[in-house]
């Protein structure tokens, strides 16, 4: 099971946003790797094009703070799962989402088309 | 001619005077209009208690794929600039609300296997009074853009002299509503607000290169100096200034355009017409 996380400029930290957020925390079967958000630049649209990012990199689960509507209409057709994050670091999250604490993200914002 | 009214911030008067404006231009033109470009907020059509005499859907364009066709290449996702497109297990899917409706991803595909399909957006009221024509465009609740309502608005018949009564601020739907005016008339309150929302117009309408004047509004007793000074060193012409006056709100709230029964407004906006026909 692949897991995502939106990562902070610190590499560390959660980021609070999605679409924008500067790097993905990547963990599969204790394998940790970090890679660079594609969409973290865009001027719009760079939820479902975040969202297309991890559809591509074959992830299962995601696990944020908050999620706009459109990307989350993108990964629902992935079948990729959202889950809401608890705490400050990436890493205690998948911890945490392995033992079954984390619950699943219920409510989506609306897009921001660009703008913030 | 072409009129278009604006103002930096909702409130400052536009559609008062814009609906006045097109009511008194009936009484000196063969023909005149007032087009209500607020797509978002249409309520223009209020001061023409006329029925509906023409109802038009406005459509959008938005890709439509051939399934056989496609090879999943994802040439139009990448080329799209507004992100509307992606594909999950190999089949595109569109964020209809994101397309801005440029075609590219049509003209980018390989296989042909995208064509371009209608989608509605909203309408244009049409409501007829003698020789004055109201345009009112809808916008349906929840769509993004109402660009393309305002294009075809711009392209309905709007006899010798037509009023645009623009949205609020100074965004992409005003660049378009603007776009084929004449003259630029400015609504600016007297106040530190109404100046700072007059400069951010004003700066827009300078880049357009438009010919622009201004009308001042709620005028109080004391004039604000910095307003008027402001337009003097931009060499705004000041065309009126429209007194802050009870009975004036009272007729708007009733939904009653004064011109014609308010005898001091009905001379002042006889008098910022034959400005603004001096001015062309």
């Amino acid at each position: 099971m692949k897991i995502a996380i939106p990562l902070d400029e610190n590499k560390t930290d959660v980021c609070p946003t999605f679409g924008r957020s500067p790097f993905f925390y990547f963990e599969e079967d204790g394998k940790e790797e970090i890679a660079v958000n594609p969409a973290c630049n865009e001027q719009g649209g760079a939820g479902p094009k975040s969202a297309q990012f991890l559809a591509d990199m074959q992830t299962d689960v995601l696990l944020t703070v908050r999620c706009g509507q459109n990307a989350a209409d993108v990964l629902k057709l992935a079948d990729i799962k959202i889950y809401k994050t608890q705490g400050k670091t990436a890493k205690e999250n998948a911890e945490a989402f392995h033992q079954n604490k984390l619950e699943i993200l219920t409510h989506f914002h609306a897009g921001f088309q660009g703008i913030q | 001619m072409k009129i278009a009214l604006l103002s930096g911030k909702g409130g400052a008067g536009k559609t008062f005077l814009a609906v006045n404006l097109a009511y008194c231009a009936r009484r000196h033109e063969q023909s005149a209009a007032y087009i209500d470009c607020d797509v978002e907020e249409p309520n223009g059509h209020l001061f023409f208690p006329f029925p509906v005499k023409e109802r038009e859907t406005v459509f959008t364009l938005i890709p439509s794929f051939n399934k056989e066709k496609c090879t999943s290449c994802r040439a139009c996702a990448d080329f799209c600039k507004f992100n509307a497109l992606v594909f999950i297990k190999k089949t595109p899917m569109l964020l209809a609300e994101m397309c801005h409706a440029c075609g590219g991803c049509s003209l980018v595909c390989p296989e042909k296997a995208i064509t371009e399909a209608k989608r509605p957006i909203g309408m244009i009221e049409t409501r007829q009074y003698e020789n004055l024509s109201c345009y009112s465009g809808i916008l349906n609740i929840g769509e993004a853009s109402g660009i393309k309502i305002i294009q075809s608005l711009l392209q309905k018949d709007g006899g010798d002299f037509s009023v645009i009564d623009c949205p609020p601020g100074c965004a992409c739907s005003v660049m378009e509503s603007i776009e084929d005016a004449d003259l630029c008339i400015l609504i600016a309150e007297p106040t530190a607000f109404g100046l700072h929302n007059l400069n951010m117009v004003y700066e827009l309408t300078a880049i357009m290169k438009k010919k622009t004047a201004v009308i001042i509004n709620k005028e109080q007793s004391t004039p604000y100096e910095p307003l008027t000074n402001f337009c003097r060193q931009h060499n705004l012409p000041i065309l009126a200034k429209i007194p802050f006056d009870r009975e004036l709100g009272q007729t708007l709230s009733e939904g009653t355009a004064a011109y014609g029964t308010n005898k001091k407004f009905s001379s002042l906006t006889d008098n910022i017409y034959a400005q603004i026909k001096a001015m062309s």
